[in-house]
């Protein structure tokens, strides 16, 4: 649809490496296609042409003089905006922030610039991450480089329109209630939300910190495991994250299917349309002939997932933004005392959705109000979490629509905050119970746009849930 | 659960939570949180009275590093980025005078 086309990460690595291939020559054509197709997208809140083009040059110099290179030598990749970048402006795409330009890289920055991967810049996201169509930008929205008249999903919008649009290879966003498998699902990507703990959080703006974890945007599911191996495994400077080595994931790709167990839930949350329910219905089909077994499950609580997530991430995120306060960072506006300064430099700096949730967060959290919100929230998250270990007692993956529907036109949803967070109904629960879960696109529906089939796995379960995408990968 | 949100409350929220909010927008917030907040009913559905709160999903405990001295953050790129120094400290306003 008018985009450049897209080489797959895999490649450029190999090619790249051998030299059929050379770095720069990958991102000039990255380049192109941001000149012709950036005004009209704006998947980014800043593009680092001459940086990149330093650096794609500096790896090419290495291939000829035979020096060691990474395993992502000449892959070029667009960083959401919520990952700090030494030097680099990064700015969640809120006004609070802008012109920070952060004095350390998030140390997913760090993994990906070891192996040699070009960063192209810094994409586009509903304003810290809060929102699921990129419309709450304060810098402007993302469009869905597939239709301009719809949205690209969100918050990591405008990294899944980067790659959809063949600005960059592959990117990374962060989920923290569906933001990477849901644009993923509206832009025809493979998205991946790891196991909470497994990828460092490390300089990654917070949002929720029980629920946010950092994940790649891929082309093909082969391409999303060589990203995961890449920026996965123990961090010291994350105190969440799980002390161990990163899982191999692109050796059980073409392992198959046969005699897996994949859980379809009967009593699934209503409300998805009907192409994206028959196309579930299709990859549970693929799956069979593959030689899986359907095994039904229940998920008696999984529709209360939003209420408890509506609680709990406003609760961390009103926590977490207490730091926006003018004094270390970003914006200020000036006032008589302390109290007046931060009280101005906030209700200047955050947009709508921002004070929305950093409101609710703080009222659910307020002294009289802790128990009958927060605290509930609390428990029903040990409800979704028990509900999955006794589906996963019975299957070993779960296969679920990302999405309820395709991408949605601009404007759908932004009058009712509600309807919005309805779009998250089936990522939810994962990040509530630290799960890993994925987004394959699995053919079309409505207006011939993709259809994202969500794969559901348990904690630490990123084996069985590559080994189930690949499948779906090869079936469409 | 407590009585629907009022305006007075919402109020207070905001300057527990440091936000100036203007009247057009403390109307707004009350109406928009209190529909929130009553759909979030839907958990009294739920029996939660034997039920102990999720905190976090992958409980690690202790989680310590050894006492050595690591690389820290440079003091002067750390302020360069900050609306306002003088000395190599953060400058703010003055910090009595407030009322609360």
């Amino acid at each position: 649809m008018g985009s450049a086309p897209r080489r797959t990460v895999v490649d450029v690595a190999a090619g790249v490496a051998s030299g059929a291939l050379t770095a720069s020559a990958v991102l000039e054509e990255n380049l192109a296609a941001i000149s012709a197709r950036e005004k009209e997208i704006h998947a980014f809140n800043l593009v680092t042409t001459e940086r990149a083009r330093e650096r794609a040059a500096r790896i090419d110099a290495d291939v000829k003089a035979g020096k060691h290179i990474g395993r992502l030598a000449g892959v070029t990749i667009a960083l959401k905006d919520n990952m700090c970048t030494r030097g680099v402006e990064t700015t969640c795409s809120s006004k609070i922030l802008a012109g920070w330009k952060p004095p350390y890289d998030a140390t997913v920055v760090r993994r990906l610039a070891d192996e040699g991967a070009v960063f192209v810049g810094k994409t586009n996201l509903d304003e810290f991450a809060m929102g699921s169509s990129t419309e709450n930008s304060a810098f402007g929205p993302t469009r869905n480089p597939l239709d301009t008249s719809r949205v690209p999903g969100g918050s990591s919008g405008g990294s899944a329109a980067a790659v959809a649009a063949g600005f960059a290879t592959a990117s990374f966003g962060s989920d923290t209630g569906g933001s990477i498998r849901q644009p993923a699902a509206l832009c025809g990507l493979v998205g991946v939300k790891p196991t909470y703990g497994t990828v460092s959080r490390q300089g990654l703006v917070a949002f929720g910190s029980s629920l946010d974890q950092i994940g790649p945007f891929g082309t093909t599911v082969a391409d999303s495991a060589l990203l995961m191996e890449v920026i996965a495994g123990h961090d010291p400077l994350d105190s969440t994250s799980i002390p161990q080595p990163a899982p191999s994931l692109m050796n059980v790709l073409d392992e198959g299917v046969k005699g897996m167990r994949i859980g379809r839930i009967t009593d699934m949350p209503e409300g998805s349309s009907p192409d994206v329910l028959a196309r579930l219905e299709a990859a549970f089909d693929a799956l069979r002939v593959a030689g899986a077994q359907v095994v039904d499950v229940t998920m008696p609580s999984m529709s209360y997932g939003l209420t408890a997530y509506y609680l709990v991430a406003p609760a961390e995120a009103s926590s977490n933004l207490a730091r926006f306060d003018g004094v270390r960072y970003g914006l200020r506006v000036d006032g008589k005392d302390l109290n007046a300064m931060y009280g101005a430099t906030r209700a200047a700096g955050f947009g709508d959705e921002v004070k929305r949730r950093i409101m609710l967060g703080t009222y659910a959290l307020s002294a009289g109000y802790y128990d009958a919100y927060y605290g509930k929230a609390l428990k029903v998250r040990r409800l979704i979490a028990e509900d999955f270990a006794k589906a996963y007692a019975e299957c070993d993956v779960i296969l679920t629509p990302t999405s309820p529907t395709v991408a949605f036109k601009f404007g759908d949803k932004t009058s009712n905050p509600l309807a919005m967070y309805l779009c998250d109904v089936f990522t939810i629960p994962t990040n509530l119970a630290g799960h890993a879960a994925m987004s394959v696109p699995f053919g079309t529906g409505e207006a011939g746009l993709p259809v994202g089939v969500q794969v559901l796995a348990p904690a630490l379960g990123e084996v069985p849930m590559f080994r189930v995408a690949a499948e779906l990968e090869r079936s469409v | 659960m407590p009585e629907p949100i009022s305006r007075e409350t919402v109020a207070k929220v905001a300057r527990l939570a440091r936000l100036d909010l203007t009247d057009a927008e403390v109307d707004r917030m009350t109406a928009q949180l209190a529909g929130m907040l009553d759909h979030f009913r839907d958990v009294d559905a739920l029996d939660l009275s034997n039920v102990e709160p999720m905190n976090q999903p992958i409980p690690l405990t202790n989680v310590l590093r050894d006492d050595v001295v690591a690389e820290s953050l440079d003091r002067d790129e750390v302020l360069a980025s900050a609306p306002a120094a003088q000395d190599g400290r953060f400058r703010v306003p003055p910090i009595i005078g407030f009322e609360e």
